[in-house]
């Protein structure tokens, strides 16, 4: 059942993508893209993680709202950080790599959690072990695993945590 | 109207590029591999985004195709960062000297 629902899924996201991507309705190119589909859909059958963790819930579906629009204000936000240092002559940096805590169960939860990290302020995922992720960061605030989990991994966790679990 | 389309296109394109050329100067700048990863993988997605943006309104029947290539980056732009980073790490880039702490050294020391 599970895995039928998440094969169902794959199988509309492909199949949109390849609309997206002709641009057209037409009969022969939708027949392509169903078959296309199917094939993909049966040879990955085995790793459809991303697909049958996420909830459709509303409040899931809410989260995944909030967490875009907050996702976008922080990359924005690292954007406007990295110009200032790299524009001012003394290049105040203080890097160094620190520890912190998921409290994420999911792969696909935690694939997106590490990929926001390197994208917001001042901070890049270096190496993801289970439920610790090694994060380098530009300006260190705080070595400590408890605070830089804290400034780091909190805003978006609350986010992924409903719509991952 | 279309002037005004072509005004906030060109305006998102110029603002791109800008931020292109930030992540530039920080690959110079920048004072160890790390570093210049942070500043490549921040700038060239939010710079390649916005111009997505700005070619979208130059173009919009390019709509799609343009946020295609746009979710396209947003999801393999940090992981090929991460990927780089982790492949440094493990080959013992030599990280720069203002560098204040590494609790991944540490814990992988602790192992070994």
């Amino acid at each position: 059942m599970e895995k039928a629902r998440s094969s169902a899924v794959l199988f509309a996201t492909l199949l949109l993508l390849w609309i997206f991507l002709n641009g057209s309705l037409a009969v022969d190119v939708l027949i392509v893209g169903t078959v296309v589909s199917v094939l993909i859909v049966l040879l990955f059958k085995s790793s459809l993680a991303a697909f049958s963790e996420l909830k459709t819930t509303p409040q899931a579906l809410r989260a995944a709202l909030q967490y875009c629009v907050y996702f976008i204000k922080e990359l924005i936000k690292a954007n406007i950080r990295l110009a200032r240092i790299v524009l001012s002559p003394s290049l105040p940096v203080k890097p160094g790599i620190v520890k912190v805590r998921t409290r994420l169960k999911s792969k696909m939860g935690r694939l997106l959690l590490a990929n926001s990290i390197t994208l917001t302020p001042g901070t890049l995922t270096v190496e993801l072990k289970d439920e610790w992720l090694y994060v380098h960061w530009v300006s260190v605030e705080s070595s400590d695993v408890e605070a830089a989990t804290t400034s780091i991994v909190s805003g978006f966790e609350q986010y992924l945590e409903v719509m991952y679990g | 109207m279309g002037t005004l389309l072509d005004f906030i296109g060109g305006l998102l394109l110029v603002t791109g590029s800008t931020f292109l050329l930030f992540g530039g100067l920080g690959l110079v700048r920048m004072p160890d591999l790390f570093n210049r990863i942070q500043a490549g993988a921040k700038t060239t997605t939010l710079g390649t985004l916005l111009i997505l943006l700005g070619m979208f309104f130059l173009q919009p029947q390019w709509g799609l195709k343009l946020l295609l290539i746009g979710l396209f980056i947003l999801f393999t732009n940090p992981i090929s960062a991460q990927v780089l980073a982790r492949a440094a790490h493990r080959v013992g880039t030599e990280k720069c000297a203002k560098t204040t702490v590494d609790r991944l050294e540490e814990d992988l020391g602790e192992k070994s």
